[in-house]
């Protein structure tokens, strides 16, 4: 069978994707600018072809607790938000990292703090890659920078989250979301069968039926055990630490300068480095598809022969701290960013390379 | 009747339910929580349901429900539970599904999720002890503590130009299109007992019949929080509580008109 190739939105594309996936569970509530994720689903009705529901939950809070339920049921669920409700969600994600449980969060950024604005952002880095609620935790937090990828994150995520019981986020932004583009969307699967549900989670809460009862919780009051808890946690993300960074180089084999850019901002940071190219600069880009884990040790390899690293992002520097983190002073790093939702062009990018590092 | 006659099978007249485990109760002497604990824990077995029951916690002195009831239980947020068991009836159709929640985890921090549920007729038993007053965090003001009653945090009495006043959520949720059965009973006789059980079980098969969304609402005592014995705290509720908390059915669709 041909591939086929269909025209679509950033946040359509998650929703097509998580059908097709063969998602049990979508739990959400509209915000801009990712509320075509519950109105293609809403207009799809998945729940009379692969029985998955679909339900518009009365806020981020209650949305992300439906989560937490349905993965201690051992489903594979999902919510997507954009920035102010994901603040509203690290409760709920918070609990579901510290009862250990595989979903998956979107997170479609807009600008902020607070209300901030409708239009992209990427202010939201340390929140999705540091922990974001309370407690010793990470999210494995995937950056897409296509519609195409928004499709494919959708099943990487799953995949890594049931691998690794923990939760996953596609950080995404309003650019990614709301832009068109060509996708292929993946070949629909069934969804799991309650007995492979029960082979696959035999921690799930399906009701103890030939077993003694499971409990899903996040709390323990001994302390002893607490930090046991916690250590086997850290242990986890210790190992998805060294096995599960993602990164994309395009042009860095003669490069002398190196842009970082995650999502959006790395498609137009690609751009810029093709024009410093036709103007004689070898330029690099470096694109962390993982946001957690960062893919420290590539990046610090490829340091190595540079002569300086500009890192572009849609905040004022937030992942410059792991870049520098990565490099440990090896090389200059510098920032360039736009914020309150501001999309820089190229040529600002290409300036930015100059004034920062070229002319110093 | 002999000793060795009384132990014999056929003349067995009680038993603990098996549902229910030999893990020493944290609760207080006195406490409702117990007596609704083997209620529910009879039901689920009385039922046959215990394989395909999935029980949701609150916060609050009803966290560690899961350490006395041998079912498969998930502890929520505060507030979380009835939005955590919606998800799940419906991922779940045939499972039965209930929360079991204190008056500030259901009245006050999860008065959204629990209104919600209960509207969008989620066809799950949410079991609702209201004993007026915060238990766990030590005997603090709840949304539903009675006008004058003192707490540590309304020492001088509840006064309603400072706190508000008591919330009836029971009273709210029998006025949503999405509740089947809304119920208040209580726990301080052998005759209430009786009636709470036969309110659980009522509303735990409505739920497994798709007939929406259940409420039981069960009047405590909190002798620890209220300060008082177990047998006056028995007293206090019935002079105090129940005027303003009466019991008895408030909606039930289930019975033809």
């Amino acid at each position: 069978m041909a591939e086929e190739v269909v025209l679509m939105k950033g946040n359509e594309a998650i929703a097509h994707a998580a059908i097709r996936f063969g998602v049990d569970g979508y739990f959400g509530y509209p915000i801009t600018p990712q509320s075509e994720v519950l109105e293609t689903l809403a207009e799809q009705k998945p729940w009379e072809t692969t029985g998955m529901v679909v339900l518009q939950a009365e806020s981020e809070v209650a949305a992300i607790n439906m989560v937490y339920g349905g993965a201690g049921s051992g489903k594979m669920v999902m919510t997507s938000s954009s920035s102010p409700g994901v603040s509203l969600k690290q409760e709920g994600i918070s609990y579901i990292a510290g009862a250990e449980l595989p979903c998956l969060v979107v997170n479609v950024m807009r600008g902020g703090p607070g209300l901030g604005t409708i239009q992209p952002s990427q202010a939201d880095y340390f929140q999705a890659t540091k922990g974001g609620g309370h407690g010793d935790y990470h999210l494995i937090t995937l950056a897409p920078a296509s519609v195409q990828e928004m499709a494919d994150f959708v099943g990487l995520a799953f995949e890594l989250a049931f691998k690794y019981r923990n939760p996953a986020m596609i950080l995404a932004d309003g650019v990614i979301g709301q832009m068109m583009e060509k996708v292929v969307l993946p070949e629909p699967r069934p969804r799991r069968t309650e007995e492979e549900i029960i082979k696959q989670c035999p921690w799930a809460t399906t009701g103890c039926k030939g077993r003694k009862p499971n409990i899903i919780t996040s709390l323990e009051l001994d302390p002893a055990i607490m930090e046991k808890r916690n250590l086997h946690m850290q242990a986890k993300y210790e190992e998805i630490q060294a096995k599960e960074y993602r990164y994309e180089e395009i042009d860095c084999n003669d490069a002398e300068y190196l842009i970082v850019a995650f999502g959006s901002c790395a498609r137009i940071a690609q751009k810029a480095m093709e024009h410093a190219r036709e103007e004689g600069v070898k330029v690099g880009l470096f694109r962390p598809i993982t946001l957690w884990p960062f893919p420290s040790k590539p990046l610090a390899d490829r340091a190595k022969q540079v002569k300086g690293i500009l890192v572009v992002e849609l905040n004022s520097g937030q992942m410059i701290e792991d870049v520098q983190l990565a490099v440990k002073c090896s090389v200059p790093v510098e920032h360039f960013g736009r914020l309150g939702g501001i999309v820089p062009d190229p040529d600002e990018v290409i300036d930015a390379l100059k004034n920062k590092l070229i002319k110093k | 009747m002999t000793k060795e006659d009384i132990i014999k099978p056929e003349n067995l007249v009680y038993q603990k339910p098996r549902l229910l485990n030999d893990n020493p109760m944290h609760y207080c002497p006195g406490c409702s929580h117990g007596v609704v604990h083997k209620l529910v824990a009879e039901v689920i077995e009385e039922m046959g349901m215990t394989e395909k029951a999935i029980g949701i916690s609150p916060v609050g002195c009803a966290v560690f429900m899961y350490n006395y009831l041998d079912i498969d239980c998930q502890e929520a947020a505060h507030g979380r539970a009835p939005a955590l068991a919606g998800a799940i009836k419906r991922l779940w159709p045939d499972r039965l599904v209930f929360t079991y929640q204190g008056d500030g985890d259901l009245a006050c921090i999860g008065t959204a999720e629990t209104i919600h549920s209960l509207n969008r007729g989620d066809n799950i038993t949410i079991i609702f002890i209201n004993n007026a007053i915060y238990g766990m965090t030590g005997g603090q003001m709840a949304p539903t503590t009675l006008v004058g009653m003192k707490t540590a945090t309304c020492p001088y009495g509840r006064d309603p130009e400072i706190h508000g006043y008591p919330m009836k959520m029971t009273e709210i949720a029998a006025t949503l299109r999405g509740t089947c059965y809304v119920t208040r009973q209580s726990v301080h006789t052998v005759a209430a007992i009786r009636k709470a059980k036969k309110a659980i079980r009522k509303a735990f098969e409505n739920s497994m019949q798709g007939k929406g969304s259940n409420l039981v609402e069960i009047v405590s005592t909190c002798s620890s929080g209220w300060k008082m014995t177990p047998e006056k705290a028995n007293k206090w509720m019935e002079e105090n509580m129940f005027p303003f908390y009466p019991l008895g059915d408030l909606k039930d669709t289930t019975v033809e008109k």
